[in-house]
């Protein structure tokens, strides 16, 4: 481990304590604006929260304007690429396990609760004393307690939003190729594709949550299968969005001539997220729309 | 590669520390963090003991006499919270900071501005926590585990607030393991394998992945009662085609696994203080790893042992009582290693050991009350009973914080460059290892009886043990001031600490001076055999 | 250290005055439960003095102070994997006879009296399933005794009004449920805890060898008065019961009859009032606070309020009594108290605390918004 014998120490840094400044504006904020919305007051709430967030987009500007000068001098190493990769896979896992919850969640509707309230295993009673008309059945379009919905089928706009990030996933590691072998006129191609096929599947998403609202029915408020098809949904989009976000500021740094055949951690870490979007896609593709 | 240490420090040499307020805000150094940790986990501490005080104080007798229900019920919520997310995991954070560096011979953690601030996320997130005790309708009152539809459509405002610090909270853990993983991975010195390391780093590397495998699960599930209470979903309705038990499910998925988190770098402190005061090596080494990560495994396949009493069905009950059962065997290989590392050692009683062994049989006697309470048919008797309240003071106050404490005494001297006053820390101990019991042990007796938990009143027949419980509470809280003496006397002075100031100690972070500098290993050490 | 003795003394201890111990119950299961219990606890204590012992053995004898020179061994698979089986097979034996009392347990086939058992905020329903027979049941505990200005009782805080009879030597099987939030029902002479969860029912089931008042309380947090929800079970001989039950029978049918008649009648502003306090202070006043000042943020105050003082607000105030307020705490009592009571607690919470409305609501009008 030759490399191993000098190593990387950053010397100390104003961006971590405004990070934590931010977090905790927004975390301040964000509970406020969540009582202010759902009391109707008005209150400093979204105020707080803006201006968190607007810390923490300068903390990430300051902090990656620092690694990028660091990373630009020079003063990297094969040591600190590892840590990098490996703390952006850690990161990674942990996103995982946070989806993990939620289709936890899913699962423990469809296959328990549901099957339970209509008397299935040890709860013959709870469906003939509590619930002696509720049927099981998933998509659950009736409730037990009577909200209907309508379910929403995989083919039309979700099948096109799959071909779409899968497409966007080939269309990344193409450019992530293309940036191995320093071919940057393909790697802007490339990339730029990515960022219009996510921009796409964004639009799509939207104009699906539309139609599940105005004219299924299904909303956040029908029930388990509403409220893990939206969180599920969601928090996926969130993330395609943050995602979209990093692609569109690598695609900027490559316009600035960013990034090596060798050195482009950044570049890297954004393409595994993308891939990790993407199989999360899948697995919703899967569980929530077609099973 | 040259851009090292010393070409970014040229101005700031070995042992010359950045000075003033901003050294510690902005710090990189993990020795620096690693400090602001502890404090701050000792800050919490007091914070949360005064709120058991409360608590006791409430307790002493029968009747309502100092707060009324809403504020007990925040109390015990809120002890809760702050003794787990403020006190024994910083502390380990802490620990972590100090000593995985110097014990792998890297110069640092791996990723030191994300480091700093995965600490300073937990004073913000804590504010925000105890804050909400002074909103309109007090701070949170579902208890730690904050069961839906309690927590949900029966619970007050700061519930909200409570959500978001505890996602920033989690974030700031899942860094602080992030880091603890990197580190170990990519920068233990040449010649340091993993069958190598000492047992600490072993025990942190395994809690590290426990970390980043269940806090997300508990950001999912607070996001999920931030949803039922305020944008009308229904995760936890039963009307809705939900049901509350799948709360205790995904809370508990974290849950469990949190609790080996609190114990798993306790079995790496004890088995670093025992070989030393034993003089004699740690015995079975490999068979500690195996039993670390076993218990890490089944960890993932007990959690509804909380939930007996949810009415799940039989099979489900069967299959998470053996499970339970099974972690009594790893468990047990770790005791024994210890018994068998002092069997025929040269023993002495310094402070750090004294602890470590009170750890030993203390733990021990937790975790049979764990195993009692994993016999399904007998919990449905213990469960949510004060039994339950003395199993897991057991194992966190006598397991997790006496090692956090054996820790201190034992690392302290390299820290601080200083020896403690030992006849203090003795006192310290034997007041704390007396009061201890008499505070916890009587609790088993209650809980048998049928006192449950999470009450402010109770039947007059449980008045005299409650009593003695109490006393011995305020004889535990008054005796962790002598610790705060010992500590801060240790840091501003004493007898000069030699750089291994332990005749039986192994292990790198003894071959540095005492203090450590600020900078070690720059150039990685060389690990021979 | 000091632990060991007072674990070895605790079964010595264990007598009726001051209860150290599980109770071994008065049912087979509550019998198989308590043997259990004593049995892991006897296996834990050899462990405990074998391992404890051993150490102590070591502090004592191979100490530095007495010249010892350590021993060099520190690896041994021989004992390591002894050491790994038979804790596990001390396990196997503890599970085998858990794993049959458990299935026994969970088997409620064949019940001869079914109960269900509505836990809400903070009190238990019981209704027969056989009979037409269903009751709130409350702690009986008068507040003076809890706030310390009279001297506690011998079942202080372990008393109710209506306990729940069940006769003896017959399966009676429990369906377990909550209005609101988790309970959790639990009788330790029973051994039986099952928690009420809202939406789903738990089944439990018991037979009572001997008569007698047994006592628990709730075991799930369940908000501010969770220590104050206590469970009461009088267990009766078949016949005595027989009796009890026919007799409730023809109680509640007539109560329900005049409560018919009494729509018809109108009360004086006095009866009301009288009538209205009793209520509001069993019941309102836990939330709401006997001075009507609710709690900042969490109980709204009634003193005052627009609901309670408004000049057309009667009946906006009778139907948040009876139906309660969805996703919040208020519950609705329509189905708990009695028309006359509704009226009565109504009344009073419009003229009591300055709120002085002057109205008076009769059971006619409460009779309007419940039976529109
Ligand atoms: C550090 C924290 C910690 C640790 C290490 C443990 C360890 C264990 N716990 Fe504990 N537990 C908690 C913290 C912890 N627990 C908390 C906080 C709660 C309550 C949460 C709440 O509701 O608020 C709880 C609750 C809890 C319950 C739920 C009780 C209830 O609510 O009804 C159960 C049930 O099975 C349980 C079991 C166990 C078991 C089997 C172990 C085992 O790991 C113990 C293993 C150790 C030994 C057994 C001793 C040493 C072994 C030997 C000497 C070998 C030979 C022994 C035999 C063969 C018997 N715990
Ligand atoms: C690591 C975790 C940890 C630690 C260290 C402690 C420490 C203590 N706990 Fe515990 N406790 C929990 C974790 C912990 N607890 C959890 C998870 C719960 C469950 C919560 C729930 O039900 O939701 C709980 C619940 C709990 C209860 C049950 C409450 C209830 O059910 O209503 C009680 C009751 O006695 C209690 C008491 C104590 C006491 C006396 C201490 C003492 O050890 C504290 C000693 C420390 C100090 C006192 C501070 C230092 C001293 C000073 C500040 C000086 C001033 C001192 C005086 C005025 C005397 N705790
Ligand atoms: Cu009902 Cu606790
Ligand atoms: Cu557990």
């Amino acid at each position: 481990m030759a490399e191993n014998s000098k190593y990387y120490v950053p010397a100390s840094s104003p961006w971590p304590i405004m990070g934590a400044i931010g977090l905790g504006l927004i975390a301040f904020g964000a509970g406020h604006t969540v009582l202010d919305v759902t009391k109707n007051t008005d209150g400093y709430g979204s105020n707080i929260l803006t201006a968190g967030i607007l810390v923490i987009l300068v903390m990430l500007f300051g902090w990656f304007r620092d690694q990028i000068n660091e990373s630009m001098s020079g003063k990297f190493n094969q040591q600190l690429g590892r840590s990098y990769r490996q703390g952006m896979s850690w990161f990674i896992f942990s996103e995982v396990m946070f989806f993990a919850a939620f289709f936890g969640a899913l699962f423990y509707a469809r296959n328990v609760a549901v099957p339970w309230l209509a008397g299935a295993s040890n709860n013959a009673m709870t469906h003939s004393v509590l619930w002696p008309e509720f049927v099981a059945q998933w998509p659950l379009v009736e409730t037990p307690g009577g909200t209907t919905t309508e379910a929403m089928g995989w083919y039309g706009l979700p099948a096109i939003n799959t071909v779409l990030l899968l497409l966007s996933s080939v269309t990344c590691h193409m450019a992530h190729i293309a940036l191995e072998n320093n071919r940057r006129g393909r790697l802007k191609l490339f990339l730029g594709a990515t960022i219009l096929l996510g921009g796409g599947f964004l639009f799509l998403q939207g104009s699906e949550y539309i139609h599940a609202y105005q004219e299924l029915g299904l909303t956040l408020q029908s029930g388990v299968y509403g409220n893990t098809f939206f969180l599920l949904t969601g928090f996926h989009g969130m993330h395609v969005t943050l995602g979209t976000l990093m692609l569109i500021i690598m695609f900027l740094r490559i316009m600035k001539g960013h990034f090596t055949p060798q050195s482009h951690f950044a570049f890297q870490a954004t393409s595994w997220y993308w891939h990790f979007v993407d199989v999360v896609w899948v697995c919703l593709f899967v569980f929530v729309y077609v099973l | 590669m040259s851009t090292t240490v010393d070409t970014l420090h040229h101005e700031e040499h070995h042992d010359h520390k950045p000075s003033g307020i901003t050294r510690w805000l902005f710090t990189t150094n993990h020795k620096d963090i690693g400090t602001l940790y502890l404090w701050f986990s000792f800050l919490m501490f007091l914070i949360g003991g005064s709120m058991a005080m409360v608590i006791r104080a409430e307790l002493f007798q029968p009747g309502l006499q100092l707060v009324e229900p809403h504020f007990f019920n925040q109390m015990t919520t809120v002890h809760g919270l702050v003794m787990i997310f403020g006190a024994v995991m910083p502390a380990f954070t802490g620990l972590a900071n100090w000593l995985v560096p110097m014990m792998i011979g890297a110069p640092d953690m791996a990723l030191p501005r994300m480091n700093n601030w995965s600490f300073w996320i937990l004073p913000f997130a804590f504010i925000i926590l105890l804050s909400s005790l002074f909103m309109e309708g007090g701070g949170p009152a579902m208890g730690w585990t904050f069961y839906a539809p309690l927590s949900t459509t029966y619970s007050n405002d700061s519930t909200a607030l409570f959500v978001f610090s505890v996602h920033i909270m989690g974030i700031s853990s899942i860094m602080g393991a992030i880091n603890v993983i990197v580190t170990i991975m990519n920068l233990r010195a040449p010649g340091m394998t993993y069958m190598k390391m000492p047992m600490f780093v072993w025990t942190w590397f395994i809690t590290a992945f426990l970390l980043i495998a269940v806090m997300p699960v508990l950001a999912g599930a607070v996001t999920m009662v931030l949803t039922d209470k305020y944008f009308g979903t229904s995760f936890f309705d039963a009307s809705g085609g939900g049901d509350p038990v799948m709360f205790q499910h995904i809370f508990w998925f974290f849950g469990h696994p949190e609790v080996y988190i609190m114990i798993l770098p306790s079995f790496g402190i004890i088995s670093a203080i025992i070989p030393t005061f034993t003089r004699k090596k740690l015995f079975g080494y490999s068979s500690m790893v195996y039993a670390t990560a076993s218990i890490a495994i089944l960890s993932f396949l007990v959690w509804a042992h909380h939930m007996f009493t949810t009415g799940m069905p039989v099979v489900a009950e069967l299959f998470f009582m053996y499970c339970t059962m099974l972690i009594a065997v790893p468990t047990g290989v770790k005791i024994f290693n210890w018994v068998a590392t002092m069997w025929r050692g040269a023993m002495s009683f310094e402070t750090p050991m004294l602890f470590a062994l009170a750890f030993v049989i203390l733990f021990t006697i937790g975790g049979f009350s764990g195993l009692m309470l994993a016999i399904t048919p007998v919990d449905f008797q213990y469960h949510d009973t004060y039994f339950v309240v003395a199993h897991f003071h057991y194992v966190l106050v006598t397991g997790a914080i006496f090692s956090v404490m054996a820790a201190v005494y034992y690392w302290l001297p390299k820290w601080t460059g200083h020896m403690y006053d030992e006849t203090l820390a003795k006192f310290h101990f034997w007041a704390s290892v007396i009061s201890v019991n008499v505070l916890f042990f009587p609790m088993h007796f209650v809980g048998l009886a049928g006192m449950p938990r999470r009450i402010p009143d109770y039947s007059v027949q449980f008045a005299d043990i409650n009593q003695i419980v109490s006393i011995g509470g305020f004889a535990f809280g008054l005796s962790q001031l002598i610790f705060l003496w010992v500590v801060i006397k240790c840091a501003r002075g004493g007898e000069k600490a030699a750089a291994k100031p332990w005749e039986g100690a192994e292990g790198l972070e003894w071959t540095i001076p005492s203090p450590a500098p600020y900078h070690t290993f720059e150039k990685p050490p060389k690990i021979e055999g | 250290m000091l632990a060991l003795p007072a674990l070895a003394v605790m079964p010595a201890v264990a007598d009726d005055t001051v209860r150290l111990n599980l109770r071994e119950g008065v049912t087979e299961i509550s019998q198989r439960v308590y043997d259990l219990h004593m049995t892991i606890f006897y296996i834990c204590c050899v462990i405990g003095v074998i391992v404890f012992g051993t150490m102590f053995w070591s502090m004592f004898r191979h100490r530095k102070s007495k010249g010892r020179t350590p021993a060099k061994f520190h690896e041994s698979i021989r004992v390591e994997v002894l050491w790994t089986i038979i804790p596990f097979l001390i396990l196997a034996g503890m599970a085998y006879p858990a794993t049959t009392t458990l299935i026994h347990m969970e088997n409620t086939d064949d019940a001869d009296v079914t109960v269900q058992v509505t836990a809400s905020q903070w009190k238990w329903h019981y209704k027969y399933f056989d009979h037409d027979v269903e009751y709130y049941s409350l702690l009986a505990t008068p507040d003076q005794q809890i706030h310390n200005k009279l001297p506690k009782g011998e079942n202080y805080l372990l008393e109710v009004d209506r306990p729940l009879v069940v006769p003896t030597g017959k399966k009676i099987r429990f369906l377990i449920t909550s209005d609101d939030v988790i309970h959790s029902w639990w009788v330790p002479d029973f051994a039986v805890k099952k928690d009420a969860n809202p939406g789903f029912i738990n089944e439990a089931w018991t037979i009572v060898d001997k008569p007698g008042i047994y006592r628990g309380q709730c075991a799930e947090l369940c908000g501010n008065n969770h220590g104050f929800m206590p469970v009461v079970v009088i267990a009766k001989e078949p016949a005595e019961y027989e009796k009890w039950i026919t007799n409730m029978e023809v109680k509640q049918r007539k109560a329900r009859e005049r409560e018919q008649e009494l729509l018809s009648m109108e009360m004086s502003k006095d009866e009301l009032m009288k009538m209205g306090e009793k209520v509001y202070n069993g019941i309102c006043a836990a939330c709401h606070q006997p001075n009507g000042q609710g709690v900042q943020g969490v109980f709204p105050a009634l003193a005052g309020s627009p609901v309670t003082t408004g000049k057309d607000s009667i009946t906006k105030h009778i139907d948040t009594v009876v139906h309660g307020v969805k996703g919040t705490a208020m519950q609705a009592f329509g189905t708990q108290l009695s028309m006359q009571e509704l009226a009565a607690v109504i009344t009073y919470e419009r003229n009591a605390w300055g709120n002085d409305t002057g109205d008076l609501v009769q059971a006619a009008d409460v009779n309007k918004v419940m039976n529109p």
